[in-house]
């Protein structure tokens, strides 16, 4: 630290003339000075919030849209009021053949499930991620490209279907894990009537198994 | 300071031409350079206002870090509704606007002041003046008994409050000099920050608040989860 040239050190006795000079420890100043600053980095740091952008669709007339949609290339994900018991089937829902697959908001879970299902996707993105890396394409071209493979025609879409009950961490889990997977084109929904009694029927079921 | 003790040593046997030799480091700079970042962390540091409700957010991998303008709801497990404006110039916009739309809320010149420097409050217009003016103890009572914002349909006012806020965050930026082209790129945002466990139908209805507006896009407020669902590893391990 800031040297201290004390005046009992100098005992040679030719330095005289230092020893009026008073000089202070500042070792507690620079303590403390250290110990703001660390709380100050530390502070600045953790503070910032992170946030999830999410787009809700305008009003529509959602009919049109979904004729468009090819029900082979959906998921839906149902969302019921157990936290912990996640529903997902595939394709259009018939009332009486569909089966509700238990699965849940792990990294074990649907993400599984919406890795494999939209492989094809997620390999063109990896791709893209490389030539990023290697320098071959820049910013820009990497974030038109990307927007156009996760927007393709043929990719995977996940519709999300909550009830009024739904937990507001599962809405984000799922959304979480969409994100993960690359799966752009979602949705979020009110659950039909007949999905919520079949969510409710497979959930006893589960109950009376565990008993 | 530390004394450097191997110096001593060699000046007592060696006599005064040693101490020249003496190792001692001057760390002067290193002291000047922590006060200089110490200096400059305190003046960036923004205190986060006291919150009148506690809403700990779910987590995410989002690495997006939350706009600096932000018009930020809360909305705690029982479904109530809190507003905050970022900016204190657009906050004392905001009450003024208010104040024109809500002919029954007067204010003081020194309520407005303190309106501008507050930040998250749940509170119905009628309630506001007392709320402001209310120490710690008057504000906790409030937050207490009070149902945040109102929002059903007919007693909307947090749509006003929406709607007045980004009214008076566009009029302080075009006080400040900004175009509406540089608007649309670094203009307001909206964020929502909902507890975990909170219902989603309850944060459907503040949403379709903002949709009323014409607001559809959002920043859902998160924390940060642990590194064991980094998106990349887990994509190359595909």
């Amino acid at each position: 630290m800031a040297e201290i040239a004390e005046g009992g050190g100098g005992k040679g006795g030719k330095k005289k003339a230092k020893k009026g000079s008073a000089r202070i420890d500042m070792t507690p100043m620079v303590d403390l000075a250290f110990l703001l600053l660390t709380f100050f980095v530390l502070a600045a740091t953790l503070a910032k919030p992170k946030a999830m952008e999410i787009i809700y669709p305008k009003e529509v007339d959602d009919k049109e849209d979904k004729t468009k949609l090819d029900d082979a290339l959906a998921t839906t994900l149902l969302l019921g009021e157990n936290e912990n018991e996640v529903f997902y089937y595939s394709g259009a829902y018939k009332p009486d053949t569909t089966e509700l697959i238990l699965t849940d908001l792990s990294k074990d879970g649907f993400r599984k499930i919406m890795l494999d299902k939209n492989m094809r996707v997620n390999d063109q993105v990896v791709q893209l991620k490389a030539k990023l890396e290697s320098k071959e394409i820049d910013e820009l071209t990497y974030e038109e490209a990307y927007k156009q493979v996760v927007g393709a025609k043929d990719a995977p879409f996940v519709v999300i279907k909550t009830v009024d009950k739904t937990k507001f961490k599962n809405v984000i889990g799922a959304m979480d894990e969409l994100n993960i997977c690359n799966v752009r084109k979602r949705a979020i929904q009110d659950m039909a009537e007949s999905e919520a009694i079949a969510v409710r029927q497979r959930s006893s079921e589960l109950d009376l198994k565990k008993k | 300071m530390s004394k450097i003790k191997i110096a001593k040593s060699h000046s007592n046997r060696s006599g005064t031409r040693s101490s020249s030799t003496a190792p001692s480091l001057d760390m002067t700079p290193m002291v000047d350079l922590a006060f200089l970042l110490v200096t400059f962390f305190m003046l960036t540091a923004k205190f986060r206002n006291m919150e009148p409700i506690e809403a700990d957010p779910p987590s995410s991998t989002s690495l997006t870090q939350l706009p600096e303008k932000v018009m930020l709801i809360t909305i705690d497990t029982a479904g109530r509704a809190y507003f905050d404006i970022s900016g204190r110039t657009v906050r004392e916009k905001l009450i003024n606007r208010m104040m024109v739309r809500y002919p029954g809320l007067k204010m003081t010149q020194e309520q407005i002041e303190n309106f501008s420097k507050m930040g998250t409050f749940g509170q119905p217009v009628a309630l506001l003046p007392q709320y402001i003016s209310g120490d710690d103890d008057i504000k906790n009572a409030l937050d207490e008994v009070g149902k945040g914002i109102p929002l059903d349909s007919l007693n909307n006012q947090l749509g006003d409050w929406i709607q007045e806020g980004y009214y008076a965050f566009v009029d302080d930026a075009t006080e400040q000099g900004l175009t509406r082209e540089q608007l649309k790129e670094d203009g307001l945002r909206y964020a929502i920050k909902a507890d975990a466990n909170t219902e989603y139908a309850k944060i459907e209805k503040v949403i379709d608040v903002f949709r009323d507006k014409q607001i559809f896009q959002f920043n859902m407020v998160t924390n940060l989860e642990g590194s064991d669902t980094n998106a990349d590893a887990n994509l190359n391990a595909q």
